[in-house]
């Protein structure tokens, strides 16, 4: 991390290097703005570009052309002037008396930096599935197991991949193109699925080049792997590590031993910080998720605030690229580096590239959208809460004494309180109360979240380095 | 188990535990330790059962370490590096 005074009140701080950022980043740099890029990781890419960089040339081959084109989207980066900070965390997020307040961690030392705009582009996470035996060791998710993929070239023999969405096929059609030996694929995608799909299809069409490559990778998995659709119940068994898993359809049930089990029920935005920072939250009903409200542009609820990228909504790589311009092209409009009308103009085709995407995304989303069972487990003994170790039973338990909302929840048996902060937990909280009380997702709401949003020593809090406008005020 | 696909070059060496660990130059210690076939990384402060990196992205918290005798370092966000030092996560309380 870089303590250059311009850098500790930069005209664009955006959060995360994946493709919204990226786009973002290098276009208003383009435009004489001075940008820090902050990044969790050690090398630019998100996770979707994640390792593209050093990845030798048969992996990448593998992995695809969509994945090869994160090079061309970082070496543009590398020539725009924007400054990267690698192996960098945001802890906090927010608008004080001085102005937007950033508070960013590497290693051991901590700054409060004052930038004049933020972008938010922090992504996805998978979407927690909690299953019975999801916290054994040799079970992960399936978008873990394409990141070792991608920057180790590590794969696991004979895994069992379950769940449902794209990235689940696309990653077991990964394994496979590597040669890997895949043990079997458990489809959770419910039965009644397509049905709700069929309609958003023709719209989808105008991506059809998209479902095209989804077929293709259905097809090669079920070539060579064995298939079970119409999977309605999961546990893994194991008790150091994981061992075998146990599958139920509607007429018939299994058992695969396998020490690597691959979990996925699709990916939702990651909100910690958007929420933490105060902006304003929609239910997404059709994507079962909560989505930072923001104008066409990007613009979030707090002034001087944008959010892009699937950190916005899942719209995928191609999207985030579009948003991540678009709220670039405004922040240097504001800044008054481009007129309206250059603005628009510079607009044009990647609003036109954002609607081509987005026509896909109602036909997936109501497709692999997870079954109930899946969302909320059922099994008493599951692990809801990660962290603390909180069972479903356990938080049956505390709801029985009357508690109504996922805030008073979480005090009263320390489900999201551990160091992920709900990340694992949160949607599967609002979810039970929900669905015990026959309040929609909507009107149950989310955990209340503060920074620091990840976790700091307070060594690093007494050493803080404070942007000079930040100084005196009575900023956090 | 996890495996190394092709030849991959795997400079880098590292301890766990007092048994090297081979790394490849832009991945992670917890891509690393699952490269070499160490799945456990932590026991759970509350259960003592193990645990494992489950998401690899910073987000779920089960890969901490202690990397140089610094506690509760995510795995998956530190990057391989000659030399470090790396035990099992002790399951103490976070800083």
């Amino acid at each position: 991390m870089s303590a250059a005074p311009d850098l500790l009140a930069p005209d664009l701080l955006v959060i995360g290097a994946g493709p919204a950022g990226l786009a973002a980043a290098a276009t208003a740099a383009e435009q004489g703005l001075h940008v820090l890029l902050v990044d969790e990781q050690a090398a630019p890419g998100g996770q979707y570009w994640r390792g593209v960089e050093a990845a030798p040339a048969a992996l990448t081959a593998v992995l695809g052309r969509d994945y090869a084109a994160g090079r061309t989207a970082i070496e543009r980066l590398r020539r725009s002037g924007a400054a990267h900070a690698p192996a960098t965390t945001v802890w906090h997020l927010g608008r004080g008396s001085a102005g937007l307040e950033v508070g960013l961690a590497s290693g051991t030392r901590a700054q409060l930096v004052s930038p004049k705009a933020v972008l938010v582009a922090s992504g996805a996470l998978e979407r927690p599935f909690p299953v019975p035996g999801w916290e054994l060791p040799g079970v992960m998710g399936a978008g873990a197991a394409q990141a070792l993929l991608k920057t180790s070239g590590t794969a696991a023999e004979g895994a069992v991949f379950a769940g449902t969405g794209p990235l689940l096929y696309l990653v077991a059609a990964q394994y496979l193109a590597a040669g890997v030996r895949v043990r079997a694929l458990l489809d959770t995608t419910p039965a009644g699925a397509l049905t709700q799909a069929l309609p958003h299809l023709p719209r989808a069409l105008r991506r059809s080049a998209m479902l095209l490559e989804g077929a293709g990778w259905l097809a090669a998995i079920a070539r060579r792997t064995r298939v079970v659709r119409g999977v309605e119940a999961l546990r893994i068994e194991g008790t150091a590590h994981a061992e075998a898993i146990v599958w139920q359809t509607r007429h018939t049930e299994g058992r695969i031993e396998s020490p690597h089990i691959f979990l996925h029920q699709g990916v939702v935005p990651q909100t910690n910080l958007s929420m933490a920072a105060g902006l304003t939250h929609d239910w997404h009903e059709g994507q079962q998720a909560w989505h930072p409200r923001t104008d066409p542009w990007g613009a979030a609820s707090v002034p001087g605030l944008f959010v892009a990228g699937d950190g916005a909504g899942i719209d995928g790589a191609a999207a985030a690229t579009a948003s991540g311009t678009l709220a670039a092209l405004e922040i240097c409009h504001q800044a008054g580096r481009l007129d309206r009308s250059a603005r628009d103009a510079a607009a044009r085709p990647h609003r036109q590239a954002l609607k081509r995407e987005r026509a896909l995304r109602p036909f997936l989303d109501a497709l692999h959208r997870p079954a109930p069972q899946f969302l909320v487990p059922r099994a008493p003994e599951t692990l809801v809460c990660r962290c603390e170790a909180i069972t479903r039973g356990a938080l049956e338990g505390a709801l029985a004494l009357g508690l109504d909302g996922p805030n008073q929840l979480k005090s009263f048996s320390r489900a999201g309180m551990g160091p992920c902060q709900a990340r694992l937990c949160g949607l599967t909280l609002q979810g039970l109360i929900a669905e015990r009380s026959g309040r929609s997702m909507a009107e149950v709401g989310y955990l209340r979240l503060r920074p620091p949003v990840k976790p700091l020593t307070v060594e690093m809090l007494a050493d803080l380095e404070i942007a000079p406008a930040l100084e005196d005020t009575d900023a956090l | 188990m996890f495996k190394r696909l092709e030849g991959s070059e795997t400079s880098i060496i590292m301890r766990f535990e007092g048994r090297e660990i081979r790394a490849r130059a832009g991945e992670s210690v917890a891509a690393a330790l699952l490269a070499a076939g160490i799945e456990i990384c932590r026991d759970h402060p509350k259960t003592g059962l193990p645990r494992a990196p489950f998401c690899l992205m910073g987000t779920c918290f089960e890969c901490l370490v202690t990397i140089d005798g610094q506690p509760n370092r995510q795995a998956c966000l530190v990057p391989a590096a000659d030399g470090l030092i790396i035990e099992r996560g002790t399951g103490g309380a976070l800083p």
